[in-house]
Protein backbone atom coordinates (compact mmCIF):
# COMPACT_ATOMS: atom_id res chain seq x y z
CA UNK A 1 0.00 0.00 0.00
CA UNK A 2 1.32 2.99 -1.37
CA UNK A 3 2.06 5.72 2.17
CA UNK A 4 1.12 8.99 1.98
CA UNK A 5 4.19 11.09 2.57
CA UNK A 6 3.30 14.66 1.65
CA UNK A 7 0.77 15.66 3.84
CA UNK A 8 -1.55 19.11 2.88
CA UNK A 9 -1.46 21.28 5.95
CA UNK A 10 -5.23 21.26 7.08
CA UNK A 11 -6.13 24.31 8.67
CA UNK A 12 -7.26 23.65 12.69
CA UNK A 13 -9.91 25.71 13.96
CA UNK A 14 -9.99 24.75 17.31
CA UNK A 15 -11.21 28.42 19.06
CA UNK A 16 -13.42 26.71 21.92
CA UNK A 17 -15.50 29.75 22.56
CA UNK A 18 -15.77 29.84 18.73
CA UNK A 19 -16.95 26.41 17.80
CA UNK A 20 -21.12 26.14 17.79
CA UNK A 21 -21.57 22.21 19.16
CA UNK A 22 -24.98 20.72 18.09
CA UNK A 23 -27.10 19.68 20.47
CA UNK A 24 -26.11 16.31 20.63
CA UNK A 25 -22.26 17.28 20.71
CA UNK A 26 -23.63 18.97 23.91
CA UNK A 27 -25.24 16.36 25.63
CA UNK A 28 -22.05 14.13 24.47
CA UNK A 29 -19.98 16.54 26.20
CA UNK A 30 -21.88 17.27 29.30
CA UNK A 31 -22.03 13.17 29.45
CA UNK A 32 -18.05 13.45 29.60
CA UNK A 33 -18.09 16.05 32.40
CA UNK A 34 -20.65 14.64 34.53
CA UNK A 35 -18.85 11.38 34.92
CA UNK A 36 -16.04 12.77 35.53
CA UNK A 37 -17.52 14.91 38.18
CA UNK A 38 -19.32 12.04 40.15
CA UNK A 39 -16.11 10.14 39.94
CA UNK A 40 -14.27 13.09 41.51
CA UNK A 41 -17.03 13.54 44.04
CA UNK A 42 -17.31 9.57 44.50
CA UNK A 43 -15.86 9.82 47.92
CA UNK A 44 -18.28 12.38 49.49
CA UNK A 45 -21.44 10.18 48.59
CA UNK A 46 -19.60 7.04 49.86
CA UNK A 47 -18.82 9.13 52.79
CA UNK A 48 -22.30 10.09 53.31
CA UNK A 49 -23.49 6.53 52.74
CA UNK A 50 -21.13 5.10 55.19
CA UNK A 51 -22.56 8.17 58.13
CA UNK A 52 -25.91 7.35 57.11
CA UNK A 53 -25.78 3.34 57.77
CA UNK A 54 -23.42 3.54 60.82
CA UNK A 55 -25.68 4.31 64.09
CA UNK A 56 -28.49 6.83 64.66
CA UNK A 57 -25.49 9.07 65.92
CA UNK A 58 -23.51 9.28 62.95
CA UNK A 59 -26.96 9.22 61.15
CA UNK A 60 -27.63 12.58 62.46
CA UNK A 61 -24.22 13.86 61.54
CA UNK A 62 -25.45 12.85 57.96
CA UNK A 63 -28.40 14.99 58.42
CA UNK A 64 -26.62 17.47 59.69
CA UNK A 65 -24.11 17.63 56.87
CA UNK A 66 -26.76 16.81 54.13
CA UNK A 67 -29.04 20.16 56.21
CA UNK A 68 -25.95 22.96 54.97
CA UNK A 69 -27.22 24.81 52.39
CA UNK A 70 -23.73 24.87 50.07
CA UNK A 71 -23.60 20.64 50.74
CA UNK A 72 -27.44 20.78 49.11
CA UNK A 73 -26.15 23.08 46.40
CA UNK A 74 -23.23 20.58 45.42
CA UNK A 75 -25.70 17.40 45.65
CA UNK A 76 -28.46 19.01 43.70
CA UNK A 77 -25.74 19.39 40.95
CA UNK A 78 -24.46 15.94 41.51
CA UNK A 79 -28.31 14.63 41.46
CA UNK A 80 -28.32 16.45 37.66
CA UNK A 81 -24.87 14.90 37.03
CA UNK A 82 -26.32 11.44 37.42
CA UNK A 83 -29.59 11.77 35.84
CA UNK A 84 -27.89 13.80 33.00
CA UNK A 85 -25.47 10.92 32.40
CA UNK A 86 -28.34 8.12 32.83
CA UNK A 87 -30.48 9.76 30.49
CA UNK A 88 -28.41 10.21 27.83
CA UNK A 89 -26.24 6.78 28.81
CA UNK A 90 -29.92 5.25 27.80
CA UNK A 91 -29.79 7.25 24.54
CA UNK A 92 -26.00 6.11 23.54
CA UNK A 93 -27.58 3.01 24.22
CA UNK A 94 -30.37 3.28 22.11
CA UNK A 95 -27.47 4.68 19.45
CA UNK A 96 -25.50 1.27 19.86
CA UNK A 97 -28.79 -0.44 18.82
CA UNK A 98 -29.09 1.87 15.82
CA UNK A 99 -32.07 3.46 17.35
CA UNK A 100 -32.82 7.20 16.32
CA UNK A 101 -29.82 7.55 14.43
CA UNK A 102 -30.69 9.75 11.45
CA UNK A 103 -30.36 13.14 12.26
CA UNK A 104 -33.74 14.53 12.55
CA UNK A 105 -34.26 12.02 15.82
CA UNK A 106 -30.96 12.45 17.36
CA UNK A 107 -32.01 16.28 17.44
CA UNK A 108 -34.99 14.69 19.28
CA UNK A 109 -33.55 12.97 20.99
CA UNK A 110 -30.69 15.09 22.75
CA UNK A 111 -33.26 17.84 23.33
CA UNK A 112 -35.06 15.23 25.78
CA UNK A 113 -32.26 14.42 27.46
CA UNK A 114 -31.61 17.37 28.17
CA UNK A 115 -35.32 18.44 29.08
CA UNK A 116 -36.08 15.20 30.90
CA UNK A 117 -32.48 15.12 33.02
CA UNK A 118 -33.18 18.50 34.18
CA UNK A 119 -37.14 17.84 34.99
CA UNK A 120 -36.08 15.14 36.80
CA UNK A 121 -33.76 16.20 38.74
CA UNK A 122 -36.44 19.82 39.60
CA UNK A 123 -38.79 17.37 41.06
CA UNK A 124 -36.70 14.93 42.86
CA UNK A 125 -35.10 18.15 43.96
CA UNK A 126 -38.08 19.67 45.61
CA UNK A 127 -38.99 15.83 46.99
CA UNK A 128 -35.48 15.94 48.70
CA UNK A 129 -35.38 19.38 50.04
CA UNK B 1 -10.76 -5.08 -2.68
CA UNK B 2 -9.84 -4.09 1.25
CA UNK B 3 -9.19 -7.37 3.21
CA UNK B 4 -9.44 -6.37 6.67
CA UNK B 5 -8.30 -8.55 8.74
CA UNK B 6 -9.24 -8.15 12.50
CA UNK B 7 -6.68 -9.12 15.09
CA UNK B 8 -6.14 -8.25 18.25
CA UNK B 9 -6.92 -9.47 22.13
CA UNK B 10 -10.41 -7.32 21.89
CA UNK B 11 -9.77 -5.91 25.25
CA UNK B 12 -11.56 -3.05 23.68
CA UNK B 13 -14.57 -5.13 23.01
CA UNK B 14 -14.65 -6.55 26.44
CA UNK B 15 -14.30 -2.80 27.87
CA UNK B 16 -16.81 -1.50 25.69
CA UNK B 17 -19.25 -4.61 26.53
CA UNK B 18 -18.21 -4.17 30.01
CA UNK B 19 -19.26 -0.67 30.28
CA UNK B 20 -22.74 -0.88 28.77
CA UNK B 21 -23.62 -4.32 30.62
CA UNK B 22 -22.50 -1.89 33.91
CA UNK B 23 -24.58 0.76 32.80
CA UNK B 24 -27.70 -1.29 32.48
CA UNK B 25 -27.53 -2.95 35.52
CA UNK B 26 -26.97 0.43 37.38
CA UNK B 27 -30.19 2.20 35.55
CA UNK B 28 -32.33 -0.52 37.04
CA UNK B 29 -31.01 -0.31 39.94
CA UNK B 30 -31.38 2.97 40.43
CA UNK B 31 -34.86 3.00 39.92
CA UNK B 32 -35.68 -0.41 41.80
CA UNK B 33 -33.83 1.36 44.35
CA UNK B 34 -35.28 5.07 44.03
CA UNK B 35 -39.24 3.52 44.04
CA UNK B 36 -37.65 1.00 47.38
CA UNK B 37 -36.72 5.02 48.97
CA UNK B 38 -39.41 6.71 48.09
CA UNK B 39 -41.48 3.32 49.37
CA UNK B 40 -40.29 4.49 52.98
CA UNK B 41 -42.45 5.79 55.72
CA UNK B 42 -40.46 8.50 56.42
CA UNK B 43 -36.31 9.29 56.45
CA UNK B 44 -35.58 8.17 59.24
CA UNK B 45 -32.35 5.67 60.94
CA UNK B 46 -34.32 2.79 61.42
CA UNK B 47 -36.29 2.77 58.26
CA UNK B 48 -33.46 3.63 56.08
CA UNK B 49 -31.47 0.68 58.04
CA UNK B 50 -34.08 -1.47 57.54
CA UNK B 51 -33.81 -1.15 54.15
CA UNK B 52 -30.52 -2.18 53.75
CA UNK B 53 -30.98 -5.19 56.78
CA UNK B 54 -32.56 -7.04 53.81
CA UNK B 55 -29.85 -9.21 52.31
CA UNK B 56 -31.05 -9.03 48.79
CA UNK B 57 -30.53 -5.66 48.95
CA UNK B 58 -27.66 -5.43 50.55
CA UNK B 59 -26.29 -7.85 47.62
CA UNK B 60 -27.71 -5.98 44.68
CA UNK B 61 -26.13 -2.58 46.45
CA UNK B 62 -23.08 -4.28 46.63
CA UNK B 63 -23.32 -5.43 43.01
CA UNK B 64 -24.48 -1.67 42.15
CA UNK B 65 -21.13 -0.55 43.90
CA UNK B 66 -18.76 -2.72 41.74
CA UNK B 67 -20.35 -1.94 38.63
CA UNK B 68 -20.32 1.92 39.59
CA UNK B 69 -16.27 0.86 39.82
CA UNK B 70 -15.94 -0.93 36.81
CA UNK B 71 -17.72 1.65 35.12
CA UNK B 72 -15.94 4.58 36.39
CA UNK B 73 -12.43 3.06 35.41
CA UNK B 74 -13.62 2.59 32.40
CA UNK B 75 -15.23 5.87 31.81
CA UNK B 76 -12.19 7.74 33.56
CA UNK B 77 -8.89 5.68 31.42
CA UNK B 78 -11.22 7.15 28.33
CA UNK B 79 -11.08 10.66 29.65
CA UNK B 80 -7.32 9.74 30.04
CA UNK B 81 -6.44 8.45 26.86
CA UNK B 82 -8.04 11.27 25.01
CA UNK B 83 -6.15 14.74 27.20
CA UNK B 84 -3.18 13.24 28.87
CA UNK B 85 -0.59 12.27 26.59
CA UNK B 86 2.35 12.50 28.00
CA UNK B 87 2.92 8.45 29.07
CA UNK B 88 4.59 9.05 32.36
CA UNK B 89 1.52 11.28 33.62
CA UNK B 90 -1.32 8.81 31.88
CA UNK B 91 0.95 5.80 33.59
CA UNK B 92 0.53 7.52 36.88
CA UNK B 93 -3.07 8.62 37.01
CA UNK B 94 -4.18 5.26 35.99
CA UNK B 95 -2.57 3.79 39.07
CA UNK B 96 -3.70 6.56 41.51
CA UNK B 97 -7.19 5.71 39.91
CA UNK B 98 -6.52 1.79 40.19
CA UNK B 99 -5.96 2.28 43.53
CA UNK B 100 -8.72 4.87 44.82
CA UNK B 101 -10.95 2.66 42.93
CA UNK B 102 -10.22 -0.92 44.87
CA UNK B 103 -10.13 0.94 47.68
CA UNK B 104 -13.54 2.80 47.38
CA UNK B 105 -14.86 -1.02 46.38
CA UNK B 106 -13.83 -2.51 50.06
CA UNK B 107 -15.36 0.84 51.84
CA UNK B 108 -18.32 -0.15 50.19
CA UNK B 109 -18.04 -3.67 51.25
CA UNK B 110 -17.42 -2.93 54.69
CA UNK B 111 -20.10 -0.52 55.12
CA UNK B 112 -22.79 -2.88 53.89
CA UNK B 113 -20.90 -5.88 55.80
CA UNK B 114 -21.08 -4.05 59.04
CA UNK B 115 -24.95 -4.10 59.13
Amino acid sequence: MPEATVRKPRPKFLALHEIRLPLPGIVSIFHRVSGAGLFLLLPFLIYLFDLSLGSPETFATYKAIVANPLVKLVLLGLLWAYLHHFCAGIRFLLLDLHQGVELEAARKSSQLVLIVSLALTVVIGVMLW
Amino acid sequence: MVKRIVVGAHYGLRDWIAQRATAVYMAVYTILFAAAALGLPEMSYPAWHGLFSNGLVRFLTLLFFFALIYHAWIGVRDIYMDYIKPVGIRLALHVVTIFVLVGYAGWAAQILWRL
